[in-house]
This record gives C-alpha cells, sequence and structure tokens, in this order.
C-alpha cells in the first residue's frame, strides 16, 4: 500500500495563548515561538506507519510519502516526519500564510493525480487555523469515499473499517480504496490501527513513537524534492482573505481562591448567583 | 441581497437541535443583505423534521430523503446541485461532526471558499464577514470569501438558537442527485452514546471531570452526583476520555465540543489550551483543584482549592439542598 501523509507546520500549539497580533491587526505573529508538526499530522503519519508495518518486527511493506505546502524553512518540519519513518517528501513551495483550504486541497489533488497512493490519510485540522475542511475537499475534488474524526481504523484488502468519532457516538463505515481518511486524536491509542500483520499481542503506546538518533541520520539521505505550485498547474488564488485579526477579550482575570465548600456555596448564591 | 441554504441535521428521523443555531446564522444574514432563507432537511424522516422546522420563519422547507445512514457522498451531490440550480449565495450548517464532515465537500463540488466553525458574522454594505476563532481561540480572525457562493458552519455556542418567528410553509421535496462515489463506501452503524442528561452544547450547567477522577468508578460515584444535583451535562478533559473513564464524545475543547453554559465546573482539570479553547466562553466558571497553580486559575472566577474527593461530595450535598430550598 502506498499512502500519502500531508504535514503541515505550525505554531508551538502549546502555547497557542503567546499568539499575537500585529499593531495594524493585518497579521498574527508568532513571534520566537517554536515550529511543530501539526500535532493531528503526526498521528496521522503515527497511524500510516502502523497501518504498513509489522510491529512485533518493525518489518514494512508500502510506501508513505509525506507532503508540505510552505517556504523553504518547512523542509526543517518534513525531516522530522523522515525521521520518523515517512520515506520521501514532496515539499511544495509557497508562502504557506497565502493559503486557503481549496486551494491546498486542489494541491494535494495534483500530487494525488501524479503519485497515484491507496490512501491519503491526514489530520482532521491543523490547529492554527482550526479549519478542518482540506481533507473532506480533497476527497470530493478526487470524487473519492472518505472518512473523517477516524478513531480506529481495520484493513481487510481494499477495504477499511473505520470508526469515526461523532458528537453522537461511534459511527462505523467501510471504504474501498482510493480513499481519504482524516484522523482525531484517539487513533494513536494502543490497538486502534490493525492492519492483519502486526500480531494481537502487540501493544503500541498510546502515543507517537519517539524519533530515533538512527532515525534522524537516515532522515538525512531520504529524498525531498521540491516543486511549486505551479508545477502542479494550481494558482494560489485563495477564495478567503483576512482583513484583520485581534486577540479575544480576556476574562476578568479576577480568581477568588476558597478554601471550603461552604464559602464557595455561599459565592455561587449570592455572587455569582447560579445557584 | 443573498440567499442562504441551511442544511438541517437529522438524527433517527428527528431535527437536532443545533439546526436552529445555523439558523439564527441564515436569519441575520437574509435580514442583513435583504435576501431570504431556506432549510433544507436532507437524509432519512425528513417530513417529521419539516414540520419541527416551520415554525422559524424559513421562505422554503425542501426535503431529500435519502435511506441509509449518513454518509457526506450521498449528500454531498444533492446539496450542491440545489445550491447550484436555486442560485444560494451562502451555505450554511451547523459545525457539528456532521456540518463539518459534509460542508467541505459541498464546497469543493462547488468550487467554493469555505469559512468554518463562525462565531460571528456581519453585513457590511452589502459584504458578508465572518468571524472566526483560530489557534485554540487565542486569536480571531475577520474574513471575506470570494466566491459566489460561500460555505460556512457555525460555532452552536456562539449562536442562540433561533426563536420561532411563524409561517408554516409546507415542504417541497427536491431532486436527489447520485454521481458521488456511494458504491465505495458503506455505512456499518452509529453506537449512540444514551443518557438521560441534557446534551452538553445545551445545557446551562456543565460539570466537567479531568484525570484527577483517576477512574471510571470515581466518575460514577463522586462526580455523577454532583452532576445531577445540578440538573447538568457532564463533560470531560482529554486525559479522561483517552484513559477510557467516559465515553469520547464527552470531551470538551479544541477539538472535541465547545460549551459556553451559564456554569461550568471544571473539577480535577488542569486548563490546557486545548481544553481552554472549549470552555472559556462560559459565563461562570469555577474549578475544584488541589493545585492553585494549575492554569485553569486563568479563566476561572471561583477556585476551590481542595481535594476533589472531599470537597466535591460535600458540595454535592450542599448544591442539593440549596436547590431542595429554591
Ligand atoms: C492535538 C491535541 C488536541 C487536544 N485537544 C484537547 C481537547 O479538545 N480537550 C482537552 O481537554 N484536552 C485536549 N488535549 C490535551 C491537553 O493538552 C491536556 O493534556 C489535557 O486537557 C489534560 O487533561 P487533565 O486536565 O484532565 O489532566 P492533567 O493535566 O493531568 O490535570 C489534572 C489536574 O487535576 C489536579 N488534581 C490532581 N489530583 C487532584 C485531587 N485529588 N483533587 C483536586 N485536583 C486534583 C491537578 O492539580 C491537575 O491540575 C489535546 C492535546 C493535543 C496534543
Ligand atoms: N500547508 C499545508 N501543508 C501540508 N498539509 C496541510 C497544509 N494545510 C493543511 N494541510 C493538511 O490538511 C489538514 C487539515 O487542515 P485544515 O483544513 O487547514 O484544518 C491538516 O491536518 C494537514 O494534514
Amino acid at each position: 500500500m502506498k499512502i500519502l501523509v500531508p504535514v503541515k507546520r505550525v505554531a508551538d500549539p502549546n502555547n497557542a495563548n503567546k499568539m499575537k497580533v500585529s499593531a495594524d491587526g493585518k497579521q498574527v505573529v508568532s513571534g520566537d515561538l517554536p515550529w511543530a508538526i501539526n500535532p493531528f499530522d503526526e498521528y496521522a503519519l503515527e497511524a500510516a506507519l502502523r497501518l504498513l508495518e509489522n510491529g512485533a518486527t518493525g518489518e514494512r511493506a508500502g510506501e508513505i510519502v509525506i507532503v508540505s505546502l510552505g517556504v523553504d524553512d518547512v523542509q526543517t518540519t518534513m525531516r522530522q516526519a523522515l525521521a520518523m519513518g515517512a520515506d520521501r517528501g514532496i515539499h511544495v513551495k509557497c508562502d504557506e500564510g497565502a493559503l486557503d483550504s481549496l486551494v491546498v486541497a486542489k494541491a494535494f489533488k495534483a500530487i494525488v493525480d501524479a503519485e497515484k497512493p491507496d490512501l491519503v490519510l491526514m489530520g482532521k485540522q491543523a490547529v492554527d487555523g482550526d479549519s478542518n475542511t482540506a481533507g473532506q475537499m480533497l476527497a470530493e475534488l478526487l470524487g473519492w469515499p472518505m472518512a473523517t474524526f477516524a478513531m480506529s481504523i481495520a484493513v481487510d484488502g481494499k477495504t477499511l473499517t473505520v470508526g469515526r468519532e461523532v458528537d453522537t457516538g461511534v459511527l462505523t463505515l467501510k471504504v474501498t480504496l482510493p480513499a481519504v481518511v482524516t484522523v482525531d486524536l484517539r487513533i494513536v491509542q494502543s490497538k486502534a490501527v490493525q492492519n492483519g500483520i502486526t500480531p494481537a499481542s502487540h501493544a503500541y503506546p498510546d502515543d507517537i513513537r519517539h524519533i530515533s538518533v538512527k532515525g534522524i541520520m537516515a532522515a538525512k539521505k531520504k529524498p525531498l524534492d521540491a516543486k511549486s505550485l505551479g508545477d502542479l498547474g494550481v494558482a494560489q488564488a485563495t477564495t478567503v482573505t483576512y482583513s484583520k485579526f485581534e486577540l479575544p477579550p480576556a476574562r476578568s482575570g479576577n480568581t477568588r481562591y476558597v478554601e471550603t465548600v461552604g464559602e464557595l456555596v455561599k459565592l455561587l448564591q449570592t455572587e455569582a448567583k447560579v445557584l | 441581497m443573498t440567499d442562504v441554504l441551511v442544511v438541517a441535521e437529522l438524527l433517527d428521523g428527528q431535527l437536532r437541535k443545533n439546526t436552529l443555531s445555523a439558523v439564527a446564522f441564515a436569519k441575520k444574514v437574509a435580514e442583513g443583505t435583504g435576501g431570504s432563507f431556506d432549510v433544507l432537511a436532507i437524509g432519512e424522516g425528513t417530513e417529521a423534521a419539516a414540520s419541527s422546522l416551520a415554525p422559524y420563519g424559513a421562505r422554503a422547507i425542501l426535503t431529500a430523503e435519502i435511506e441509509g445512514g449518513y454518509l457526506a457522498e450521498k449528500y454531498s451531490p444533492t446539496v450542491s446541485e440545489l445550491c447550484k440550480s436555486r442560485s444560494y449565495g451562502v451555505v450554511a450548517a451547523t459545525a457539528s461532526t456532521f456540518g463539518k464532515d459534509l460542508l467541505p465537500r459541498v464546497a469543493a463540488r462547488l468550487d467554493a471558499g469555505v469559512a468554518s466553525d463562525i462565531a460571528g458574522v456581519s453585513v457590511d454594505g452589502g459584504t458578508i464577514v465572518y468571524r472566526r476563532p483560530m489557534y485554540a481561540g487565542n486569536v480571531y480572525g475577520y474574513c471575506t470569501i470570494s466566491t459566489d457562493v460561500h460555505v460556512v458552519t457555525v460555532r452552536q455556542s456562539e449562536f442562540e438558537p433561533a426563536e420561532e418567528s411563524g409561517g408554516y410553509t409546507g415542504a417541497e421535496a427536491v431532486e436527489v442527485v447520485t454521481d458521488g462515489p456511494s458504491d465505495r463506501i458503506e455505512f456499518v452503524s452509529l453506537v449512540a452514546q444514551k443518557s438521560e442528561r441534557p446534551e452538553l452544547t445545551d445545557a446551562a450547567t456543565v460539570v466537567s471531570g479531568g484525570r484527577a477522577l483517576k477512574s471510571a468508578e470515581n466518575f460514577k460515584s463522586v462526580l455523577e452526583p454532583l452532576v445531577d444535583a445540578f440538573g447538568a451535562a457532564m463533560g470531560a478533559s482529554r486525559a479522561a476520555c483517552d484513559a477510557g473513564y467516559v465515553p469520547n464524545d464527552l470531551q470538551v475543547g479544541q477539538t472535541g465540543k465547545v460549551v459556553a453554559p451559564k456554569l461550568y465546573i471544571a473539577v480535577g482539570i488542569s486548563g490546557a489550551i486545548q481544553h481552554l479553547a472549549g470552555m472559556k466562553g462560559s459565563k461562570v466558571i469555577v474549578a475544584v483543584n488541589n493545585n492553585k497553580e494549575a492554569p485553569i486559575a486563568g479563566v476561572a472566577d471561583y477556585f476551590l482549592v481542595a481535594d476533589l474527593f472531599k470537597a466535591v461530595p460535600e458540595l454535592t450535598a450542599e448544591v442539593k439542598k440549596a436547590r431542595a430550598g429554591a
């Protein structure tokens, strides 16, 4: 099986409250926050590895190609994904700040048309823009079936059985490859991916794998092709334009500390009037 | 003048109440631009849903009866073709997992721009401006869409459900289009969590538990009595869901459910950025935590510094007393 995994870099999501807006309100400024792989893309890559390998022996059948749209520096992030175990990368050069999901989906479509993967496995959402749209748009452009919010995947030949985390519970569906799957948080739980090769006794950690020194060394030699949007025949003509950004209003900031339940109840009754 | 099409969400042949947030959005855009809005009930049991939708002032209520469980591949062609044939300027749904799954497919088919999970809308000289949370709610962006059709999903906690405004219009069945890849996808099952409690996204009070509860049993024996004393909905942090203490659909946060109740009580939750993104719009926030330094303090109005295993049963008793007296 050949799997395409898009990876986007985002400003350190664990410090998203340090994001700022430029004085003219035209730009979001991440200041000196370090870049990281969008966590959901890391989860997608982990799931792709678990789909293709024998978890017990580490043997792998199939290929994982990563793709990222962004400035030259995104190659640093791409090397991290290669170090985690992806086989090669395609870097689409552009200013990732001037993209929207439709342009991203069209670029992915062009790459899928050329690479012909069996599966596009991607994050459900990039945690900078929090859009949660690119995967669905790609699936429609390709005329492929999809499974979003995937929390489990089981492979049986050309069919995937996917458990989807929906608001009302778990929705299970079967898709025939080729397809697009977008992953949710629980896809990295120990038994979430069943590829029919990894022995049932093998337990993955409930998390992504650590990058090894060997992985980092190997990543340096893995192929990373650069292309432009033009090479893909896609115009960087965005349909969604941001005119202004602002920080949300802060909450009152007056936290009342209490030590006893009695004090709390009194305040909820007399001051907050919620009891 | 912009006409809006709202795609209603159905479950078990009933209208889901969250649809009324998208209706509220549609009313606002229609009023602001001098247009109208229609609602499409699509799926199984559309007739019942159509009559539930009658009192909300739509120009027309449309139905597309499609059997078998929900699949975006089966709904997207019908919604898209309807949108084209009737020249809507905006297609909207509530940003539930249903809306987030379906509408981007519709957008791609229409070659339209998407504003997802919006928290606000304004009409400025005929131009529609969408306001949306980004970076886990730490930045808000204002955007416009340049395509003829805009595709929009609406954050439920930011749009009060539409109020009844009269006018039953009957329902009109529209053409069901079936050219998607539906032969390569099959609905297997929807296993829904049944609960007597109010839905997380509708509740006036939400009591959430975190990793500190330590087990599913403690959620039951320690937290649930407090939830029920308040008549609240129960929520949880990612850590509690991941550990299997409660079902995943109770997760509150950036990538779970976004809630904005009158009262939110976070019990044994540290207040990671991703959790705050899902609850910091609540009116009054109470934290119960034994660590004063926990980041939840950044948004809490009241912070009970205590061991939850001691404090929660006490609080439950007090709340019962207070509510019995009221
Ligand atoms: C991509 C991504 C998406 C995420 N999305 C979400 C999301 O949507 N929602 C979400 O919640 N998280 C999300 N997270 C996880 C988030 O970063 C935190 O890991 C998680 O919220 C922590 O859960 P917690 O507060 O229950 O646990 P902890 O951080 O372990 O906090 C436990 C708290 O309980 C307190 N405590 C311990 N014992 C007691 C006691 N006896 N009495 C009282 N207090 C006690 C501690 O002081 C501590 O503050 C996401 C993470 C990632 C990477
Ligand atoms: N610039 C980008 N480069 C690579 N992948 C991207 C990019 N933008 C979005 N994606 C992918 O699309 C998914 C959904 O993104 P979004 O719709 O922006 O929330 C992400 O998890 C990524 O896998």
